[in-house]
């Protein structure tokens, strides 16, 4: 009954082989590259060198990278590989993703690689300090292969509003990868990274996770700090791991998170047995667990292919020992509403510090006299894009003088009854499981000139930013092809939960299915490189 | 440079009374910025106490200075406010270069401390009481430079340069309700409210309070409703008003122009002022609008300050003795009359004159002293008196020199010049200089028979009673002895050798 | 509610300083009319006894302790600027009350 995806029957796996450069390095998780680098039998360069290659084959057909950081990833990965040669303490010391590359999501601020939220206003921009989760990286000695691309300043869900060209899905590569962060999962899906780092506002990690067949995860709002986040919106805004397998994220998102001094909004004390949870749902055993659905995230509204991954996953859930049990929260339908007036509003401000007066372009006004208050409006007129200025004047409209009660007000309220919602299915279940997203990737330019479509593809991942609550992506099977997307979401603070049953429907669908999603994904040949370059 | 009609303020006081307002910034003299770690400093190289967080740069986020809310909760009491038991910052949202993130992180509607008052004492003693409706945390903008142009004037400058060193700062501002019934002493009161509470945040210690350099800095709000009415007029705001001196002129300027405006029939323009102390007037500024719309929304990168009871309670316990309490305690325990008083109060030299006491003199030895001749001094330098550098134990120490005739009162005052001239100890300018009076009975017998000899007739008159004659032959002994005879023992000595 | 004017888009973009043609100011009128439709929903279910969330996990009293911490070179802080002079940014004239 459960469908193997069809891709894999149709294209041929042998495509991958043929692949000139193809490495078998890069078809490793990050923990089994991490391991073989323990071993010693691969060295941190060796494992960089793959991937940078991997880049320079595919990147021109998938524009995933904004910037490549190679000549700083491949110095790490040596001084990496130069500490596990002398061994000793020093080694010992090091930390397990040692030398294990990642990508970062250009919304993260780096010291010494630029940062441009994929926005012209930033075109140029370096940043004199570093996110804390880009010091953490850099404490633990993962080389950083690059920054990936994204719908600029985070707005959108599909990576057709970067400044700096459309991302493509590799799955398809008229398609797109899902936004905002498009570039993290597409380089991840395309094995040009193991690890990537995103932000999720909406279902920035989740959506173009589950349409690019990959694992994201969003953490309990304030488990990994949000210092050198170029804010959207500061009260949804949350970093978290992008990869492969649940295994790679739990690992990852142990390494960036815990308490930061410098964000007044992180958790006081980090969230812990994430990899333990992991470990414990890959062995298939979720006995007492019980898995809520939630009515109002299903059916109506969603593909029918996606509908019925879905159902399939609940049924190997139960195989698995879950009880399924239905949960209600009716005041979801007002989950799009709220978001699209908090996060506007809080857009609306957060990027106000876009005035061409400090740093980032400034332009001045083409005729009449030169003030501060035209070159401020000229610069932004210039350095905006469509979608971050219609966002940018409806929080203008929804704080200003009048509306703020029926709006901004409002729409807090909501997200009150929305955590109440959630404080009252999670009475009846351990964790909600829902489709990530309502349709598999729709094909580049289909969005254009709705809006309001577009933000539609959020409306399963909004609620856990609402509520602040951890949500993670895993790979569901195939629908047309395309890759479809299950989300499960825990209580605050219960990280480790959805770990846990994300790693078992992942174990429990590739030993169905005999391999992983990700490995049936299509190549991408020089052709149809060169066709997109 | 004004062109405003005035009425002349006695006239205008028959007609109107004003009601005034105070908008009070206090920046705080924590180590470092509300929200920043960077260090709270003045006067240093441009841009130079700044981190990402102080420049707005994309990714930084803000986090609150405890000391800072500890400051802000003693200014609320000191103001005998309510404090909040949970409060929280917003973002008033305006663009202005000086403004790093174009917000500015301030609290709106529930302030760290709310409804308090505080008691003005005006100098011939009459006292108000001023209600205020809230303090509340907030943090300073940058500083601009206008130049080219007409330089330092906003209007037709070239461009501007920004330095955001004091960006961030704290700031605690102080929001009064409306003051009504001062009349004609509304700007001796504006004045005195002013400096009240200067002197409150420099007595707890929060703030450096000079105002010369900004560390105070006063909006003044005016209107005048006819006499008798309820309604309050329309009001103007001069901004940044900073001096004492200034609070006054201003509240006066604006009492004046309004009634001229009233008078005329027509209205007064809701408008920001400014104020200039060259011309001792103000300006029109920029009329409200609708870019006035901040759209306030609660601060989502900082979360809520609850204040227990406990942490008010023991913050309580750092308040020092409220200044005018202090000056009714010193007032009775000194003996002073009122004027004394008040004068000592003017010059500012409280607390000198309580050291001095502490260390050992009278009450009224130190009042002469820090009033007279050390305040001589202070204005013969051009200085402020507690910057003359006389401490409270040179004062003991020439009293006692005094006490034990050792020198006189006239040899005193030159040893404290010696003194401030950085010579050394009293004790020590006396020996070096060999300032001892002179009450060797020999040596003063001597120079006392010569004066003697000199002028019989002034000796006749004592013979006959004339006491106050023994006066005349002080001048040839003095001479004698450089100054530096005992003039009480000279007296006795005259008396002895005419057998009195 | 009432959709969204011209006039309130020319205001809006005032407020939030960017510049708009004719054509984006229509363009964007129509954009935020739908879209203010389709989200006024939320002011139906928000009675008044409902409290605001604006932070959704609740902490109170993160603060610093008051001490001076490391700071950007004035080289650092000017090296993105589009213009300076003497250490300070550099803007072109500001017209208060413009």
């Amino acid at each position: 009954m459960h469908r193997t995806p069809t891709r894999a029957d149709s294209r041929s796996r042998q495509s991958w082989m043929v692949n000139s450069s193809m490495n078998e390095l890069i078809k490793l998780s990050a923990t089994e590259l991490a391991a073989k680098l323990r071993a010693g039998e691969v060295t941190s360069v060796q494992a960089v060198q793959a991937h940078l290659d991997r880049i320079t084959e595919v990147d021109t057909a998938l524009n995933a990278f904004l910037h490549v950081n190679a000549e700083e990833a491949l110095a790490v990965a040596a001084e990496v590989d130069a500490i596990r040669a002398a061994g000793g303490a020093q080694a010992q010391a090091l930390h397990p993703l040692a030398g294990v590359p990642i990508a970062i999501k250009d919304l993260i601020v780096t010291k010494g690689q630029p940062t441009t939220a994929a926005s012209k206003m930033l075109e140029g921009w370096m940043s004199p300090y570093d996110a804390t989760v880009i010091e953490k990286i850099r404490d633990a000695k993962l080389p950083m292969l690059g920054k990936t691309n994204l719908d600029e300043f985070a707005m959108g869900s599909s990576t057709e509003h970067s400044a700096y060209g459309v991302t493509r899905n590799p799955w398809d590569l008229n398609r797109i990868p899902g936004g905002s962060g498009g570039g993290s999962a597409a380089a991840v899906a395309a094995f040009e990274a193991p690890l990537a780092l995103g932000t999720d506002t909406g279902g920035s990690i989740r959506q173009p996770g589950a349409v690019t067949g990959t694992v994201g995860v969003k953490p309990t709002y304030g488990a990994v700090s949000r210092y050198g986040a170029i804010a959207m919106a500061s009260s949804l805004d949350q970093i978290g791991p992008v990869s492969r397998t649940v295994l790679d994220s739990a690992h990852l998102q142990e390494l960036i998170g815990g308490h930061d001094p410098k964000d007044s909004t992180s958790l006081a004390n980090p969230l812990e047995g994430l990899v333990a949870a992991a470990e414990s749902g890959a062995a298939g055993d979720l006995s007492g667990l019980r898995v809520g659905v939630i009515t109002e995230l299903q059916g109506e509204g969603y593909q029918d292919g996606v509908q019925a991954r879905f159902e399939e996953s609940l049924e190997l859930l139960k195989t698995a020992g879950a009880q399924i049990v239905e949960v209600s929260c009716p005041n979801l339908k007002y989950a799009l509403g709220a978001y699209y007036l908090i996060m506007p509003s809080e857009v609306s401000s957060n990027l106000a510090k876009f005035d061409g007066v400090r740093y980032g372009h400034r332009v001045l006004p083409e005729d009449g006299p030169l003030t501060i208050e035209r070159v401020m409006g000229a610069t932004r007129a210039a350095g905006f894009g469509d979608e971050v200025k219609r966002r940018i004047v409806l929080g203008t409209y929804a704080l200003s003088a009048g509306y703020y009660d029926a709006y901004y007000g409002s729409a807090q309220k909501v997200r009150t009854l929305i955590q109440r919602d959630f404080d009252a299915a999670f009475e009846q279940a351990d964790v909600l499981v829902s489709p990530t997203a309502p349709t598999v990737a729709f094909e580049l330019g289909s969005n254009d000139d709705d809006p309001l479509a577009m933000y539609l593809n959020d409306v399963a991942t909004i609620p856990a930013n609402l509520a602040g609550i951890p949500g993670i992506t895993v790979p569901g099977g195939l629908s047309d092809g395309l890759p479809v997307g299950i989300q499960f979401l825990a209580p605050a603070f219960e990280d480790a939960r959805v770990y846990r049953a994300g790693a078992a429907l992942e174990t429990l669908l590739e030993k169905q299915w005999g391999h992983s999603l990700i490995s049936q994904a299509p190549a991408i040949t020089a052709d149809s490189i060169a066709q997109k370059a | 440079m004004s062109t405003e009609e005035l009425v002349d303020f006695d006239v205008a006081l028959e007609k109107y009374d004003p009601v005034l307002g105070f908008e009070v910034h206090v920046e705080l003299n924590t180590k470092t910025k509300m929200f920043s770690d960077a260090p709270n400093a003045f006067g240093d190289e441009p841009n130079t106490n700044v981190t990402p967080v102080d420049l707005g740069l994309p990714g930084v986020l803000p986090v609150v200075n405890k000391t800072a809310v500890e400051y802000s909760i003693l200014i609320g009491l000191a103001l005998n406010c309510q404090i909040a038991e949970k409060c929280g910052f917003a973002r008033k949202n305006y663009f202005y270069p000086d403004t790093p993130k174009n917000f500015q992180t301030s609290q709106y509607d529930d302030p760290i401390a709310h409804d308090g008052w505080i008691d003005i004492e005006l100098e011939d003693g009459e006292v108000f009481r001023v209600e205020i409706e809230r303090a509340h945390m907030e943090e300073d903008a940058g500083k601009l430079t206008h130049l080219g142009g007409a330089a330092g004037r906003i209007q037709g400058a070239d461009y501007s340069l920004v330095d955001y060193n004091r960006a961030g700062v704290p700031l605690v501002e102080i929001v009064t309700k409306p003051i009504t019934g001062a009349g004609k002493r509304a700007p001796e009161l504006a004045r005195a409210y002013v400096g009240a509470i200067r002197e409150i945040v420099k007595n707890l210690g929060v703030s450096d309070a000079k105002m010369e350099r900004g560390n105070v800095r006063c909006d003044a709000n005016v209107s005048l409703m006819p006499k008798g009415a309820e309604k309050f007029g329309t009001r103007t705001e001069t901004k940044n008003v900073n001096s004492l001196r200034a609070v006054e002129h201003a509240v006066r300027f604006e009492i004046e122009r309004h009634a001229a405006v009233l008078d005329s029939g027509e209205k007064i323009v809701q408008e920001t002022r400014h104020w200039h102390e060259d011309t001792r007037s103000t300006t029109s500024g920029r009329p409200k609008s609708d870019a006035d719309d901040y759209r306030y929304f609660p601060e989502p990168d900082l979360v809520p300050i609850v204040t227990t009871a406990d942490w008010i309670e023991e913050l309580r316990s750092r308040l020092p003795e409220p200044p005018a309490e202090r000056r009714k305690r010193l007032k009775a325990d000194w003996g002073y009359a009122d004027k004394e008083f008040r004068d000592v109060v003017n010059a500012g030299v409280l607390d000198e004159i309580e050291a001095t006491i502490a260390a050992g003199t009278t009450a009224a030895v130190a009042r002469k002293w820090w009033m007279g001749e050390i305040a001589r001094l202070a204005k013969a330098a051009d200085k402020e008196i507690a910057d003359l550098g006389v401490s409270p134990e040179t004062i003991v120490e020439l009293d006692a020199l005094i006490q034990g005739k050792k020198i006189n009162d006239k040899i005193a005052r030159q040893v404290l010049e010696y003194v401030v001239a950085g010579e050394g100890t009293p004790a020590q300018i006396v020996e070096k200089r060999s300032l001892a009076v002179v009450n060797d009975d020999a040596a003063l017998g001597k120079a006392v028979d010569e004066a003697m000899a000199a002028m019989p007739d002034v000796v006749e008159k004592i013979k006959g009673g004339k006491m106050q004659a023994i006066g005349a032959l002080m001048g040839p002994v003095m001479k004698a002895t450089r100054g530096q005879a005992d003039a009480g023992r000279v007296r006795e000595l005259v008396m002895e050798k005419l057998g009195l | 509610m009432s959709a969204i004017s011209r006039e309130d888009v020319v205001h809006l973009a005032r407020l939030a300083h960017i510049e708009m043609s004719d054509a984006e100011l229509d363009k964007m009128t129509g954009e935020l009319g739908v879209i203010v439709d389709a989200i006024a929903s939320v002011s139906e279910v928000a009675s008044s006894d409902i409290p605001a969330t604006s932070h959704p996990i609740p902490l109170t009293n993160v603060l610093r302790e008051d001490i001076v911490g490391q700071t950007l070179s004035n080289d650092e802080v000017l090296a993105n600027a589009p213009d300076s002079d003497s250490g300070r940014f550099k803007v072109p004239a500001i017209l208060d009350g413009e």
